[in-house]
């Protein structure tokens, strides 16, 4: 199940002294970390804790004031095609079906018909018949349509930034079992939420953030926790 | 190093004390436009070192595209605000020498009309420095001054056009100069350039100063807020 | 490497398709643009003969105002939902962004000037004196030289404040050339005085240079955050 090209000793995903400064805030402040490949990470924080920047910096929208990062051996920007964003807005056009939506990003990515589409938009529980505009979607229903087009072109990597706000209950707890079974079938994730009850018991890996850098990482929510790693 | 600055501000003191007598005394009168005219020693020098730092401007914004060092980018800064100085002189002298002399505050002069729009461009340029957000700045105002730069040719050429379609007085005059006031100009135009070197120098120290300590209050910020 | 030209085509048809769903937007313009062929008839009302001589002028002025008008919309589209991010995370190429978006405002401000020029040729009593089919190069050379670098202005200003003051700032003093050869060349052809051809090659040059530019320069301004 080794992927021939990436090298066994590589890790999937690497941090090295990660530094983001906006003007004279320093959002990031040296962060280092490795990454394994088929896991379930959740990122969590305060606000400010630089949770979204080491996000964004991975999808190769924020880029390093100072230290490295590697994706699958590559940059950001070259390991665009295996690598999925969302956010918490949808970054869909409000006018326009999900299907045309998704059709048009279809032709970002090369990808030809409309059969992935349809596939795609299936496996996150819509209907592509569905003629009505994404604006007039519900917020559960057009962040499931968010991330329809985030695994689009079948990334290996998805980044999520706080997918569930003002998402019901039910919506979300739907949306985690599709993580669930996307880590099952081999992709990595990394999610930012504030929600991290949502997560216990499916997530591999919590990875607690404060003041830009990485504090602890740990395999469970419990108070008596197993220890960093 | 560090006392050169100071000693070439004197001496460009003294240069420009003395560039000033010889615009005004030593320089002959001219025939026609009698004492008006020595504002000519003004007009002209401020034009070619305007032009000699939008030129500094444009080397250092590619130069900044190529290689993002900050240095270069600090020098784009500094030339484009002591450039758009000066022209702000060529423009201001041009209507006063114009109005006594030919009666018009105004007139599509070649020269004048490319300082206009040189002057519009770098004020848009300094505009946007200040509007943008701070970390893409740099690369923002270096795109602008390219597309600037290739802007002037274009200008050169459209006015010139317009003006053998529409006539339009010269000023300055055209034709030969009296080798008196031909010496008179080089020595004010060396002393506007030394002049021009000396605050752009200082302000480049004060430049990279602010840059510092903008530096050690974000290293600061990075090491640590609370531990 | 992707295809720039699919790419281009399936933006620019993306962005038709949202801006007639929208029509409001199109509308308010049209409508504006009106108005100020109205306002201009109002306030420069000459004979017939004086009017040949300004009209040039007037004509393009008004749709410098119309195009920035429409100029500062296009890109207000991408940063809705923030699905400009959607774009940069994808493989597709900067430059087809930067085409498409140039060509939607192409055919926008032309649909504006479409509706403007007939409204002046009415107001003015205008009819051209010289080759009346040389406006048909002025206006589309001028319209993509005002419209090429109103779009990537428009992408810079996306990261500036007062970003609608922004765009009609840095590119106004950029268009100057650009604008005086529109305007001479519409008041040869209308007043039937000489020969236009100089000042449309000046145009033609202008579209290149800065068509050239834009296309070498838009990613990096796409990247800055």
């Amino acid at each position: 199940m080794t992927d021939a090209k990436i090298p066994q000793h590589l890790p999937h995903v690497a941090l090295n002294n990660l530094i983001k400064q906006f003007g004279r805030f320093a959002a990031l402040r040296g962060v280092s970390a490795e990454f394994a490949a088929g896991r379930f990470y959740v990122i969590l924080g305060d606000n400010g804790a630089g949770k979204t920047t080491l996000l964004r910096a991975l999808a190769g929208l924020a880029h390093p004031t100072r230290g490295t990062i590697s994706i699958l051996g590559k940059s950001p920007h070259e390991a665009c095609r295996e690598v999925g964003y969302m956010a918490h807005p949808s970054l869909l056009y409000d006018e326009m079906s999900g299907m045309e939506n998704l059709r048009y990003f279809a032709r970002l990515y090369e990808i030809d018909g409309d059969e992935r589409c349809e596939q795609v938009i299936r496996s996150v529980r819509l209907d592509p018949e569905l003629g009505r505009p994404v604006g007039q979607y519900s917020q559960g229903m057009r962040q499931r349509m968010s991330l329809a087009r985030a695994i689009l072109h079948d990334p290996k990597i998805l980044l999520l930034d706080e997918p569930f706000s003002n998402v019901d209950v039910h919506s979300a707890r739907e949306i985690v079992g599709l993580l669930k079974e996307m880590r099952d079938a081999g992709k990595t994730i990394f999610l930012v939420t504030h929600q991290a009850s949502l997560l216990e018991g499916v997530a591999d890996e919590f990875v607690w953030m404060q003041y830009g850098q990485i504090v602890e990482r740990t395999a469970s929510l419990n108070p008596a926790r197993v220890g960093p790693q | 190093m560090k006392r050169t600055l100071p000693i070439l501000a004197v001496f460009t003191a003294l240069l420009l004390a003395y560039a000033f007598y010889e615009a005004i005394w030593v320089a002959p009168m001219e025939r026609t436009m009698g004492d008006v005219q020595r504002i000519f020693y003004y007009h002209v020098p401020s034009a070619w070192t305007a032009f000699l730092l939008f030129t500094v401007n444009l080397v250092a914004s590619v130069v900044y595209l190529i290689q993002r060092s900050p240095k270069a980018d600090a020098i784009a800064l500094v030339s484009a605000e002591v450039g758009v100085v000066f022209c702000t002189i060529v423009l201001v002298t041009g209507p006063i020498w114009a109005r006594p002399v030919w009666g018009i505050w105004w007139t599509w002069d070649l020269r004048l009309t490319l300082t206009l729009v040189l002057w519009l461009i770098y004020v848009s340029y300094l505009v946007l420095r200040r509007f943008s957000d701070s970390s893409q700045t740099p690369k923002l105002a270096a795109v602008l001054a390219i597309f600037g730069a290739l802007d002037v040719p274009l200008v050169y050429f459209s006015i010139w056009f317009f003006r053998t379609q529409h006539p339009q007085p010269v000023i300055g005059g055209g034709g030969s100069i009296d080798p008196r006031m031909l010496h008179v100009l080089l020595i004010n135009w060396l002393a506007f350039s030394c002049f021009a070197v000396v605050v752009c120098w200082w302000r480049y120290r004060l430049e990279m100063l602010q840059r510092a300590v903008d530096e050690a209050e974000s290293l600061e910020s990075l090491m640590g807020v609370q531990q | 490497m992707i295809s720039l030209r699919s790419i281009t085509v399936a933006t620019l048809t993306k962005d038709i398709r949202l801006e007639w769903r929208s029509r409001d937007a199109i509308n308010s313009m049209l409508f504006f643009s009106l108005l100020v062929v109205v306002i201009f008839s109002f306030s420069f009302d000459p004979n017939a003969e004086e009017s040949r001589e300004i009209a040039g002028g007037l004509i393009w002025v008004a749709f410098l105002f119309a195009a920035v008008v429409a100029l500062n919309q296009t890109w207000a589209r991408e940063l809705r939902n923030q699905v400009l991010d959607a774009y940069r995370v994808s493989p597709a190429p900067a430059n087809a962004l930067f085409l498409a978006k140039a060509l939607g405002n192409f055919i926008l401000v032309s649909l504006l000037e479409a509706v403007m020029a007939p409204l002046f040729m009415i107001f003015y009593n205008l009819r051209a004196l010289g080759p009346a089919w040389q406006l048909i190069p002025v206006a589309i050379l001028g319209t993509w030289a005002l419209v090429v670098n109103g779009t990537f202005f428009a992408a810079m200003s996306l990261r500036t404040r007062s970003r609608e003051i922004m765009l009609p700032l840095l590119l106004f003093p950029i268009s100057i050339p650009a604008v005086q050869s529109m305007v001479e060349a519409t008041r040869i052809i209308l007043a039937g005085d000489g020969s236009a051809r100089f000042w449309i090659v000046l145009l033609l040059t202008y579209d290149v240079v800065f068509t050239t530019a834009c296309l070498a320069l838009f990613e990096t301004i796409l990247q800055a955050e």
